[in-house]
């Protein structure tokens, strides 16, 4: 290839996009290394979807650039990106068999017929799916076509993969094996990739890093367990499964432990070194990561409450704690609660996460 | 698959009946009727008791009448070609959108709309000889001699072109829009250039399409009929089979001739169309499956 | 480079076709409002004389009658007849439904002239070619299917939930054609209306075909006098096409506030 080379080592972008004066994409900047498995995540309309065609170079970037290997690549068409591309609705060539879909892109290069025959088996065997050469997309499940699609794109080796939601019209069965078959084929190939999803639990379970977006702004940037466990603001948080969220005035800090009063509650977390006394902030705690019991234990918090809702989750239950007028707690746990009753809850001061007010 | 079992589900009732009755009625008595008549008439000659061919050997032993085919035939392949190309490289090039697309496409239904007599009488004016086209021409200093637009075959070929070019390229729009656009997205990050997504991915989905559009431009070019006459040589060069018809049924008042002719005119369309559902037929059956399905 | 090119050569032959259109459109208009014109760019002289001769000469007051009174009813007719059809063809499956479909499919895409031969003959064996009632009888050949293929698409939309659950909350099958499916089906009347009118006030083979002289309509006597061309001065003719045009490009622009321009021309999608 010209300038950047074959292979990958890095991949660096700046990029906005805007239509007319609505700007979709705000200065996404973003280093990937090779090898790394990122993921675009956030709601629809985040803007996700147009980074990842931006850097497929199927749409154009309305400022910035994107270098490949230290050169820009921003100027080439999408066919001399050598990136490979799975997309949401598959799109695979209905009039081709699954053969001449997969090999498609190898016909297109100076290569011998046994070259291409060769290359395309050793695809499908990788996708097992050989035995399905002569058939038509049409006559295909809906995981297989994924398939098709996926070793389409892998037979060229492409130095960068991109999957845009491509897990999103499976069931909910299929999207487990398949999301497990991808990060499979991604270990066991090398590739760098860049997945674009809303599915919180296919980001975590796929990625080394992880950039959630929102109104094209990069909301944080990190691992699976970063953004899981440390979000940093009440967007993030939510669409990693906080639910429950208090406003609170700082009211004391100290040995790096806040304490935030509000919602008629008051309640503790460990604090960085920006935090100060009354500052307006957020307390966020997951469901499952509150403690709670019929009795309160001695010297915690004294938060308790009554159940007005409970949810059978299987295993577990969720349930609601009215806990005084304005304020609901979620609450997951094993325990066997029923309505009306009485609870204490604790909140774990290392499962507490501090949040900037919004 | 779940097509095939609906197909099979019969919900026809007493209510299906009585709302289909009125617009079956119609069409079996004042389509399929007439249609039948006709073709019992041309078997009938004015002159001759009982069934007899006379009318056809009559139409296809004068070359003045079996002439007319040809007349037609030259007319219409020619037209329907330049217009399903001229539709195709345009509804290409549209097919995602373009600028002021409402207004551009109001613009180009307006002969349809227009009808035929009035588009005639148009280009009898602007394309004459004395018309603004030729004027303008020459006061540019491209022609010295006005090119004559009007009463020949090249009037007749310039109305059918803008009768058929906006129907055809609205249809070939609709169709080629349909296509999911992600194809062509992913056959691009395959490594093809644009001319080979055209060629080997865009091509083979668009013919079913293109194949319907000329089977549909073509038998349409060949009942020309009034633009034949206000911008041609009805007498002469563009003489085509509906002005035969026409004038055995009503100059000659011989009804049973022009169900002949009449005839002859639907047996030529339909052997176009024959041709044309032929050759789809050796386009790849799965070329139309999934197609628009998003 | 080569797609900017590409580009351009697009829109280089939108313009130019605009341009032609314009052109043949004002051609008319102007030779309409002039004294006499023989070459030049424009006439020497002006006048709105041509009116007044054309609506006297041309009968255009009887002809403007008759073509409303034929498009009114033809308009009405294809509605009441393709509306119960459309909704059975929309809702049901039943054996011969394709085979229906193709059947009235038929006269949208046969050319009226080859159809309108037979027709016209079998018209006037009955004694109504040549009528107001023949010309109505044949236009409504290609408007009957072409209301029921434009109403289709809207019955589909209607979910047919929205029936059950009428059915569900106790409406009758008549107060839910009435209640339910009649307001939802507004906007499908008025299109399938809209392109029934503009499609017969155009419609000129089966109009000539069967159009004698108490029962000719605007299209068709604008045709004759054509026809009939130097009897007649060519700006009178086309004073009556500039009233015809003007009156098209009336119900088109109407038009175009419900139906979309590609919906003028049915789609392709069998």
């Amino acid at each position: 290839m010209n300038g950047p080379g074959d292979t990958l080592d890095s991949l660096k972008l700046g990029i906005t996009k805007r239509y007319g004066n609505k700007t979709v994409l705000d200065n996404l900047e973003l280093d990937i290394q090779k090898g790394e498995f990122v993921t675009f995540l956030g709601p629809s309309g985040c803007g996700k979807s147009t980074a990842l065609s931006i850097v497929a170079g199927l749409i154009a970037a309305t400022e910035g650039e994107i270098r490949l290997n230290g050169a820009r690549v921003d100027h080439l068409p999408p066919e001399k990106r050598a990136f490979g591309m799975v997309f949401q609705n598959y799109a695979l060539f209905p009039h081709m068999t699954v053969f001449d879909n997969v090999s498609f892109g190898l016909t297109l290069k100076p290569l011998s017929k046994e070259e291409i025959k060769k290359r395309t088996d050793a695809m499908l065997k990788l996708v097992q799916l050989t035995g399905y050469e002569d058939r038509y997309p049409g006559q295909l499940s809906g995981g297989q076509q994924q398939r098709v699609a996926i070793a389409r794109a892998l037979v060229l080796h492409p130095r960068l993969m991109l999957f845009d939601e491509p897990l999103s019209n499976l069931d909910a069965k299929l999207r487990v094996e398949m999301r497990a078959e991808i990060k499979q084929i991604h270990a066991a190939l090398g590739l760098t990739s860049i997945y674009v999803t809303h599915d919180q639990a296919e980001a975590l379970s796929l990625s080394d890093r992880i950039v959630v977006l929102r109104n094209g702004v990069l909301m944080q940037s990190g691992t699976p367990q970063e953004i899981h466990d440390r979000p940093k603001n009440v967007f993030v948080a939510d669409f990693m499964g906080f639910r429950n969220f208090f406003k609170v005035r700082i009211a004391s800090v100290s040995d790096g432990i806040a304490e935030g009063v509000g919602d008629g509650i008051r309640i503790r977390a460990r604090a960085g070194s920006v935090v100060r006394a009354d500052a307006d902030m957020v307390m966020a705690i997951r469901p499952d990561d509150i403690r709670a019991g019929t009795e309160v234990a001695p010297g915690t918090e004294n938060i308790r409450g009554q159940v007005e809702v409970v949810e059978y989750l299987g295993r577990e239950q969720e349930a609601a704690i009215r806990i005084n007028d304005n304020t609901r707690v979620w609450l997951r746990t094993a325990q066997s609660i029923r309505m009306a009753d009485t609870i204490g809850l604790q909140f774990p001061i290392d499962k507490v996460v501090l949040l900037p007010a919004e | 698959m779940r097509a095939v079992a609906n197909d099979e589900k019969n919900e026809f009732d007493a209510l299906a009946f009585f709302c289909l009755l009125p617009s079956l009625l119609y069409v079996l008595c004042m389509f399929v009727y007439p249609f039948l008549y006709g073709v019992y008439l041309s078997l009938q000659p004015q002159k001759i008791d009982g069934f007899s061919f006379a009318n056809y050997l009559a139409f296809f032993s004068d070359p003045y009448q079996y002439g007319t085919i040809w007349i037609t035939f030259s007319l219409a392949i020619p037209t329907t070609i330049v217009v399903l190309l001229l539709a195709l490289w345009l509804a290409y090039g549209m097919r995602r959108g373009i600028f002021m697309e409402r207004t551009v496409t109001t613009i180009l239904i307006m002969p349809i709309s227009l009808g035929v007599i009035l588009l005639s009488e148009g280009i009898l004016g602007f394309y004459g000889s004395q018309g603004w086209f030729n004027q303008v021409l020459i006061g540019l200093g491209i022609i010295k001699e006005p090119f004559i637009l009007t009463h020949n075959y090249a009037g007749v070929m310039l109305a059918l072109f803008m009768q058929q070019f906006p129907f055809c390229f609205l249809m070939l729009l609709g169709y080629i829009s349909g296509i999911d656009p992600s194809l062509e997205r992913s056959a691009r990050m395959l490594g093809a250039t644009p001319s080979i997504v055209f060629r080997r991915v865009m091509l083979p989905l668009i013919a079913p399409g293109l194949a319907i559009a000329f089977a549909l431009v073509f038998v349409m070019s060949f009942a020309v009929f009034p633009s034949a006459i206000m911008l041609g040589q009805p007498a002469g060069t563009t003489r085509t089979i509906s002005i035969a018809a026409y004038q055995k049924a009503f100059e000659q008042y011989d009804m049973s001739a022009a169900s002949a002719i009449a005839v002859v005119m639907g047996l030529c369309q339909l052997a176009a169309l024959l041709v044309i559902i032929l050759f789809r037929r050796r386009l790849s059956p799965a070329a139309t499956m999934g197609v628009g399905k998003r | 480079m080569r797609t900017r090119m590409w580009k351009l050569s697009l829109y280089l032959f939108i313009v130019g076709f605009i341009l032609n259109m314009l052109g043949i459109v004002s051609h008319v208009v102007v030779s309409s409002f002039a004294k006499r014109w023989f070459g030049g760019l424009l006439p020497p002289a002006y006048t709105t004389d041509w009116f007044a001769y054309a609506w006297k000469n041309f009968d255009l007051g009887q002809v403007l009658g008759i073509t409303l009174l034929i498009v009114v009813v033809v308009v009405f007719l294809a509605l009441a007849i393709g509306f119960p059809a459309a909704y059975i063809l929309a809702r049901r499956s039943f054996r011969f439904k394709s085979a229906i479909l193709l059947l009235y499919f038929l006269p949208l895409v046969i050319p009226q002239m080859t159809y309108g031969i037979p027709l016209a003959t079998t018209l006037y064996r009955y004694g109504v070619g040549g009528s107001i009632v023949g010309v109505i009888l044949a236009v409504l050949v290609p408007m009957v299917p072409l209301a029921v293929f434009v109403l289709m698409p809207f019955f589909e939309q209607i979910s047919v939930n929205l029936e059950w659950s009428g059915s569900m909350l106790g409406a009758s099958r008549a107060q839910i054609f009435r209640r339910i499916l009649f307001p939802l089906m507004i906007p499908g009347i008025l299109t399938a209306g809209v392109l029934v009118l503009v499609n017969t006030i155009s419609n000129f083979e089966l109009a000539f075909l069967l159009g004698g002289g108490g029962s000719q309509t605007l299209v068709v006597a604008l045709f004759y006098n054509m026809f009939a061309g130097g009897v007649r001065p060519v700006y009178s003719i086309d004073a009556m096409a500039v009233i015809y045009m003007v009156m098209v490009m009336t119900l088109l622009l109407i038009a175009l506030r419900f139906v979309r321009p590609t919906q003028m021309v049915f789609k392709l999608d069998k």
